[in-house]
């Protein structure tokens, strides 16, 4: 097993189950990531940190072990060893590091991805404690997108204002007639300085910051928040606490899936089904508020447990209304299953097949729809859910329809929990109180959210403030992967891909 | 189809009442009442999501959900900014979509109305101003009624919105 001689080097690090820590040396930076990749192994996270001693971080992943590798370079303008090729995700994620921080991986793309024009080449937003506010003026905002040339090829921009309710972001379509031949995003115009932000915060205080990363999984980054400052302060929560966070994240995920079951029977042009689950997602998100005290959990999750003690009776309240909206959801399901208009728009679009899903990193909801069965639930489970033991969804198909199947089945599933959770919740406080760590620590959180794993790495310094966090929203796999799912689909099929996979832009952008 | 049909039969009309207006919530003046009259209800609305978290598009979607259906309030929402009257903005203003915000608004005709969207689109929110957000709505464009929360309950945005198409109250 090639992966023992890393994992015997390295160091238990505190957090999230399974957590290991190594430093590496230049040669050994690539090599160990090769190992991982050779063993099936993932990137969860690429990140950087520009203060001294500047380093980059790559954290791996082969069931039962996440090893955080940290590279140490020489100054802020050094380069390492790309792992783009081993993992394709990681060349956004190193031409990220180099807009934030300055350190430049060896990789054939160096145009910049996060910056556009609010700040020039030089300013590094994350460079030193000392960096200006605002920096200098930066030149106009140009961007070298990949071109496609031949007889009737021609370029569609959309974006970033798009015509719905949505985030911004930009998408240039290369088309022959109807069918994409190519699309390349642009992101980060939701960028708005959350990693430099959170420098300026107490570590008390940045579980309100990680909650609103992305605000469809405010829990999930909040319980993550959380759980590396817990490992930080070397402390335990109470477990009525851990449940009522488990409680928290099935909720978040009940909602989410809720709209996008919704949102895709209406983009495959079956307004019915939006109609019925909005009003279902409404009926839980009164539900939730009435048990928790948020539609939206954007400050439940707090250091040392939850906001709120919530009574058993709210939470039986709540299973009750979660059984409802189980049978309904599953009348809803027999209606799309036997609609032959849904079906045709479902079956076959936006296809991700499993070895391309593995080759490119996919993960979490839209991952286990193509084959790659990972759920940090029920692969590093931390409590509840090692007493909980979730049923995992998948689907080897990786198209639209599986991606709606496996939300229908995490659904149900999530339902079940919630019930489960009801009828088993321990007794005892909801929260624990415990003094701010001031010593230099680093603690991870890794919460697998409803779109997929969501993490969280913390730094504190001396004194309680927080030298360095770096949340990563599962986004960041997927987004290059929705670049193959289009190609050879039609443009009119896009809206209905795209929201199949639904990802996070400011998760993303940051 | 039969299963549908009797979805569609039990679930009934579940639309509540709409929130009456709220004068707190508006920062200026911009419409006159007669061109208020003219307009009436029949509002169309661009979204624009100028560097939220989401959480706000998560709550100005359920607008559109049979409980408080705002199209049956005759406002809906629109895909350009050209065909809009009201632009429904949220986030703190990040810097990389400080002109896309503008260009929407300039594209949108006149007499027009901006509501802001929730604590960052009222202050900048937990986000401030740094190297990458530029801040509230305010500091890019002007805007006439702001609705803050965490987010704002749908309602609440509903009053938002009722409050810019309703005439000011005289004396205020």
């Amino acid at each position: 097993m090639p992966l023992r001689r890393w994992l015997e080097q390295s160091t238990q690090l505190p957090g999230a189950p399974g957590l290991r820590y190594l430093k590496v040396t230049f040669d050994s930076w690539h090599e160990c990531a090769q190992d991982f990749a050779a063993r099936g192994g993932r990137l969860v996270a690429l990140w950087a940190e520009a203060t001294q001693p500047v380093t980059v971080y790559a954290m791996l992943i082969a069931e039962p072990t996440v090893l955080l590798v940290a590279l140490e370079l020489r100054g802020p303008h050094s380069t390492y060893a790309s792992l783009a090729e081993l993992f394709p995700a990681a060349g956004r994620m190193q031409r990220a590091a180099a807009d934030l921080c300055g350190v430049r991986a060896r990789d054939f793309d160096q145009r910049p991805w996060l910056r556009h024009a609010a700040w020039p080449e030089g300013y590094l937003p994350l460079g030193s404690p000392e960096v200006p506010a605002s920096p200098p003026a930066a030149g106009p905002d140009q961007y070298a997108f990949v071109r496609v040339a031949g007889e009737g090829v021609h370029e569609i921009p959309v974006g970033p204002v798009h015509a719905g309710i949505i985030e911004p972001g930009h998408f240039r379509f290369s088309v022959v007639g109807e069918k994409v031949l190519k699309l390349e995003a642009r992101l980060g115009y939701v960028h708005k300085g959350i990693e430099q932000r959170f420098t300026g915060l107490r570590a008390d205080e940045g579980h309100r910051l990680a909650a609103r990363v992305s605000g469809d999984s405010a829990v999930a980054y909040s319980w993550a928040y959380c759980q590396a400052y817990e490992a930080i302060a070397g402390e335990t929560i109470p477990a009525r606490a851990a449940w009522l966070r488990a409680l928290a994240l099935e909720c978040e995920r009940v909602a989410n899936h809720l709209g996008d079951l919704g949102a895709l029977g209406n983009d495959a042009g079956f307004a019915f089904g939006l109609a019925q689950f909005s009003r279902l997602k409404e009926q839980w998100l009164r539900a939730t508020a009435a048990a928790l005290g948020q539609r939206y959990l954007l400050d439940y999750v707090v250091p040392g447990g939850v906001a709120d003690s919530t009574a058993n009776e709210a939470i039986a309240t709540l299973a009750t209304c979660a059984a409802d909206v189980g049978d309904e959801a599953g009348n809803l399901r027999a209606i799309y299953d036997e609609h032959a208009g849904v079906r045709d728009r479902f079956a076959g679009a936006g296809t991700v097949t499993a070895e391309l899903a593995a080759r490119l990193g996919l993960c979490g909801l839209a991952g286990r729809a193509s084959g790659q069965a990972h759920d940090l639930r029920v692969d590093l489970p931390s409590s509840p859910y090692d007493e909980l033991t979730p049923r995992m969804a998948s689907s080897e198909d990786g198209d639209v329809m599986a991606r709606v199947v496996v939300r229908f089945d995490e659904l149900q599933e999530s339902l079940r929990l919630i019930g489960a959770i009801a009828h088993r919740i321990p007794a005892g406080a909801s929260r624990s109180v415990f003094p701010a760590p001031t010593a230099v620590g680093m603690g991870i959180g890794l919460i697998e959210g409803w779109r997929g794993p969501v993490m969280i790495a913390l730094a504190t310094s001396a004194g309680g403030a927080i030298r360095r966090c770096h949340p990563h929203d599962p986004s960041w796999q997927n987004w290059p992967v929705l670049e193959h799912a289009i190609i050879g689909n039609i443009v009119p099929d896009f809206p209905l891909i795209n929201k199949s996979f639904n990802l996070s832009y400011s998760g993303h952008d940051l | 189809m039969l299963k549908t049909i009797a979805t569609i039969c039990r679930t009934g009309i579940v639309t509540e009442t709409a929130p009456p207006a709220d004068e707190t919530l508006r920062l200026q003046d911009v419409l006159q009442k007669k061109i208020l009259d003219i307009l009436g209800r029949a509002l169309c609305i661009r979204h624009v999501d100028a560097g939220s978290c989401n959480g706000c598009e998560l709550e100005i979607h359920a607008l559109g959900n049979p409980v408080y259906n705002i199209e049956g309030l005759g406002i809906r929402f629109v895909a350009s900014p050209r065909h809009a009257d009201l632009l429904l903005v949220t986030g703190p203003v990040s810097r990389h979509m400080e002109t896309a915000l503008r260009r929407t608004h300039e594209a949108t005709p006149d007499p027009k109305l901006v509501v802001a969207i929730g604590d960052c689109g009222c202050t900048g929110g937990i986000f401030g101003e740094n190297y990458a957000s530029a801040g509230r709505v305010s500091n890019v464009i002007p805007v006439d009624v702001a609705v803050p929360g965490c987010p704002p309950s749908p309602v609440r945005i509903l009053a938002g919105i009722l409050t810019a198409i309703s005439s000011p109250r005289p004396n205020r």
